[in-house]
């Protein structure tokens, strides 16, 4: 489980003679085992937020805490060890190393965290079967569609149980089904293992799982809605 | 978990082959590149270490001997009265020292020397012909006629060249002129017993061989000598056999290394090893711009995969290894690819390469027209490690690069 905490999170980008306020005085408190969804237009700093949170990317101003560490003043080391071990990403684009296999890429970050190998090919073999794509364990990227792809970087998202879950678009390349059976993993994992999702998505049926909307438009926050999930 | 945000060596080697192999023909072309260069050092360092290495043994066997004693003022002045006595008892002894393995004693003298149509200026040189050809004297160097029986065979033998300028032959007779040791003019009547070809086309022209006790009678030299030339086991370390002659000659006397009568050699041998290190880097940096053109090539297709690795929690310390250890991969291949060149291209010349077209040009620098590459696993080891050192060195800009994008910028990236 994992609380966040943003506090007044700007951010701006330049692009040509034009500054773009990506976040724009965002505040926002994330409680341990949330799932939420952040919704909104294009160009709404919903990617930016996510990968503030992540630290992906580095504040103009305000303060990022994960369960009450101060991701913004980590450094490069701590902050990638960080993101070893809690936080698991679902890019908008599908994000797998192309020379790795599907197996290989959902073992790459268990891999890096020194996971003994028994326990690693069990683990990515069952999340495979998971997401349904049982006997492409060995195909590689190229070999895999784009639904497929996105599947295997959900896998690598989640197979090492972290406790944060940043999702940018999960179901974006997904026909219905896929899409529904992903977010009721989610859900899933989200209520069994306490796992804390944020999730943008343009996508209602994605919103529909969400128990808490924040709606966000030129970098700010304009509605912050508890709901009941479906 | 802490992890060590680095994949196990293992997994990180699969994937550095595999994306060795993402671009086929780049990799090929850059494989080609190493190997080649990697060639050409080892190669032509063999064709030079061959060709020095001859130099040097040739004139070592032209006639200095790994070491010589000579009177203190010999060098200046090589004349009669700077002559010195056979080797005494602890010098003999010294001789038997198995750090020597030949060891003989020479009149060397300046003379005139006549025929009936030309005269030349020439070294004469009093030998025992058993010890010359223990020092290197070749006896199949010998073309017409034949080598002196003994020292005080009466016969002279001269090189092919000298024969020419005089226009004389084998069997004629020629008047050999010198000072003895009284500055009185002493001269003697000759025959031409035999010919020889040298190694050296100098030599032929400056060296002519009567029988020891012959000159000493002609000079008045007694039993004296002008000098004691000794061989060991190892023209490259005449330390310990120097130290060894050196203790038994005593302080009145001059002892000299070859290096040291001979310098130009000894320069030669001294600078050899520099000039080898010196041609590999040179090669090295030639190839080094591809080196780095194609890491950086690879590192800029994969800004997106690199930015991806950092966001799953590689720290950037671990993508500068990944990327350091797929160019160590290519220098390994490369160097594997061109260790093998080299020596499957030097095998069949082993037994030397004739270059009588240019033997000419090649015996004005002191070398014979065959050429014996000398390959020696220190000039292998040298270029292997220089590759693979500096090929590391220069690799470390383009790992530095990959590691340093902003995760969200590099997965931006299209």
């Amino acid at each position: 489980m994992a609380e966040i905490k943003c506090i007044d999170l700007c951010k701006s980008y330049q692009q040509g003679d034009a500054v773009i306020k990506a976040l724009d005085h965002v505040s926002l408190d994330i409680g341990p085992g949330s799932f939420v969804c952040l919704s909104g237009p294009s160009g709404s700093g919903k990617t930016t937020l996510l990968n503030m949170i992540g630290g992906l990317d580095e504040l103009d101003k305000g303060e990022i805490s994960i369960d009450g560490q101060r991701v913004d003043l980590l450094a490069k080391g701590p902050l990638a060890d960080l993101r070893l071990n809690h936080i698991g990403f679902v890019f908008q684009a599908y994000n797998l190393i192309p020379v790795l296999t599907a197996q290989e890429n959902v073992e790459f970050v268990m891999q890096v965290q020194g996971v003994p190998t028994g326990e690693r090919r069990k683990k990515s073999i069952a999340i495979l079967r998971e997401v349904g794509l049982e006997g492409m364990e060995n195909r590689r990227p190229a070999q895999l569609s784009g639904g497929q792809q996105q599947r295997v970087a959900v896998a690598r998202a989640i197979v090492s149980q972290p406790k944060l879950v940043l999702a940018d678009e999960p179901t974006a390349n997904l026909d219905s089904i896929s899409a529904k059976h992903l977010m009721e993993l989610f859900q899933e994992l989200n209520e069994n293992h306490g796992v804390t999702f944020i999730i943008s998505t343009h996508d209602e049926r994605v919103m529909r799982y969400a128990r808490r909307l924040v709606k966000m438009q030129d970098g700010r926050v304009i509605e912050d809605l508890e709901q009941v999930p479906e | 978990m802490s992890g060590t945000s680095r994949l196990p060596l293992g997994a990180m080697t699969r994937m550095a082959w595999r994306n060795l192999w993402r671009n086929h023909r780049r990799t090929l072309i850059m494989l080609l590149a190493i190997s080649v260069g990697v060639w050409a050092m080892i190669f032509m360092t063999a064709l030079m270490r061959g060709m020095v290495d001859q130099m040097i043994e040739d004139g070592i066997d032209s006639l200095p001997g790994f070491v010589q004693i000579h009177n203190p003022e010999f060098q200046d002045d090589p004349s009669v009265e700077n002559s010195l006595p056979e080797p005494g008892p602890e010098l003999l002894r010294a001789l038997q020292n198995p750090e020597v393995t030949g060891w003989t004693t020479r009149v060397r003298v300046p003379a005139m020397i006549s025929s009936e149509r030309d005269s030349r200026g020439a070294t004469l040189l009093g030998v025992d012909p058993e010890g010359e050809v223990a020092l290197g004297f070749d006896p199949e160097s010998i073309v017409e006629g034949r080598f002196l029986q003994g020292p005080d065979d009466n016969g002279l033998v001269i090189g092919r060249k000298l024969l020419d300028r005089l226009e004389t032959d084998l069997g004629k007779r020629i008047v050999v002129m010198s000072q003895d040791s009284e500055n009185e003019i002493a001269d003697r009547g000759f025959r031409i017993v035999g010919v020889y070809k040298g190694k050296l086309a100098a030599l032929e022209e400056t060296y002519i061989y009567a029988g020891r006790s012959t000159v000493q009678s002609l000079l008045n030299m007694g039993s004296e000598v002008s000098e004691i030339a000794i061989k060991g086991h190892d023209y490259r370390d005449t330390g310990r056999l120097f130290e060894v002659v050196k203790q038994a000659a005593g302080k009145e006397v001059e002892v000299k290394t070859w290096a040291e009568l001979d310098s130009y050699l000894g320069l030669m041998l001294g600078v050899m090893d520099g000039f080898v290190l010196v041609w590999v880097v040179v090669i090295f940096l030639a190839l080094s711009f591809g080196l780095v053109n194609t890491l950086m090539m690879a590192v800029f297709e994969r800004v997106r995969e690199f930015g991806l690795m950092q966001a799953l929690g590689m720290k950037p310390s671990a993508i500068m290894y990944q990327v350091l250890l797929e160019s160590v991969m290519l220098l390994l291949l490369g160097l594997l690819a061109g260790n093998l060149l080299a020596i499957f291209s030097i095998w069949p010349i082993q037994d030397g390469i004739d270059l009588s077209v240019v033997a000419q040009g090649m015996e004005m620098m002191g070398v014979s027209s065959i050429l014996y590459p000398a390959l020696k696993l220190k000039d292998i080891v040298l270029a292997n490690v220089v590759v693979i050192f500096l090929g590391i060195l220069t690799s470390l800009l383009p790992a530095w690069r990959a590691s340093q994008y902003r995760p969200v910028e590099a997965i931006a990236k299209t």
